[in-house]
């Protein structure tokens, strides 16, 4: 079967179309979460998430739309680059929610990190006497110098 | 400051990458521009200096493209079941935060189960324990202990791809091993049975 120029065309952008679709319904599926999720980090989980597809989708949607091949490695570069920062940034601010307890408690059924935390602030606490007491002031979350869990050797 | 000079040969994938990061700009893959990407490239790692990225030396192909397909397929996946989970149980949407320590303790390694991990909607890194090469991972609709463990072993099912495709050989051995063990006390199971 040959397919004249004019089918495959409409083949195409009628392809093009449904990728634009679905990756604009993803970006909605984000707003969703957004305004239905309880905290932080689970609002982090339907903003950052869902975007990296639909970001796949309608690269893909527009590459097929201009048909020019030199789009091709453009827009897997911008993809690839969407892979790499958003881990980092939902990293970032998930790291930062939870240091400053911007985190529901009643909503984590299990919290393995809760322990180490508390035990790396005593210790730093301790390090630095004139600082103490450095578990008041969770509220605010301005804590100055909080200690680094990266850090060899800790 | 003391520099460690690398050598030529474990930065070739740098400059791989941003020669053809350099064509891709342009939209021109032609030689001369490829030459002068090339020239753009060593002035820039000779500017701003990194330390190396340290590669295991082997990069298997087959198990990488056939992970890729499987990973696209978990983005689309947990993409909808985080869709059908804000409209379904929004506010009362119960999560946890899970250690996980990994086999491998290369940063590269933990770098990149970290990505593949949070790249997967449902799941984020909240934290990083360098020294015991542990993740700690929040995850979205857990309830109990056992959702928790369950998660747990999705993050290291998610190591031990990686390992497979870039892991060093030690690692490797390490898996196979692993795996030995558990197929033998599977197969004990079964036969008590």
């Amino acid at each position: 079967m040959t397919l004249d120029p004019s089918a495959l065309d409409t083949v195409l952008t009628w392809v093009a179309g449904i990728l634009m679709v679905a990756g604009s319904a993803l970006s909605l599926s984000a707003a969703v979460g957004l305004l239905r999720f309880p905290d932080l980090i689970t609002r982090m989980h339907a903003a950052t998430k869902p975007q990296v597809l639909g970001s796949l989708l309608l690269l893909t949607a527009v590459g097929l739309q201009l048909r020019s091949w030199a789009l091709v490695p453009l827009a897997l570069v911008a993809w690839i680059f969407q892979l790499l920062t958003v881990p980092v940034s939902a990293h970032m601010v998930g790291r930062a929610g939870y240091r400053t307890k911007h985190l529901k408690d009643a909503r984590l059924s299990v919290d393995e990190l809760e322990d180490v935390v508390a035990r790396l602030e005593r210790e730093h606490a301790a390090r630095r006497p004139g600082s103490g007491g450095a578990d008041d002031g969770g509220a605010d979350g301005e804590r100055a110098g909080a200690p680094m869990l990266r850090e060899d050797g800790s | 400051m003391s520099r460690q000079r690398i050598s030529l040969r474990t930065e070739l994938p740098l400059l791989a990458w941003l020669v053809i990061l350099w064509g891709a700009l342009w939209r021109d893959f032609s030689p001369a521009n490829l030459v002068f990407g090339a020239l753009v490239a060593l002035v820039v790692t000779r500017l701003f200096y990194l330390p190396p990225v340290e590669l295991s030396g082997r990069f298997n192909v087959l198990h990488a493209a056939r992970y890729a397909v499987v990973f696209v397929g978990q983005v689309v996946a947990a993409s909808l079941q985080l869709l059908w989970l804000a409209l379904t149980k929004g506010p009362a949407v119960r999560s946890a935060v899970i250690a996980v320590p990994l086999r491998s303790h290369a940063d590269l390694m933990v770098t990149a189960t970290g990505h593949v991990i949070s790249l997967v909607p449902g799941s984020l890194v909240v934290d990083v324990d360098r020294a015991n090469a542990t993740l700690y991972v929040h995850y979205i609709d857990v309830d109990d202990a056992a959702g928790a463990e369950r998660r747990r072993r999705e993050v290291l099912a998610a190591e031990a791809e990686l390992i497979r495709i870039m892991g060093t050989r030690e690692e490797l051995e390490l898996l196979r091993e692993e795996e030995r063990m558990v197929g033998a006390a599977d197969r004990g199971k079964a036969g008590s049975r």
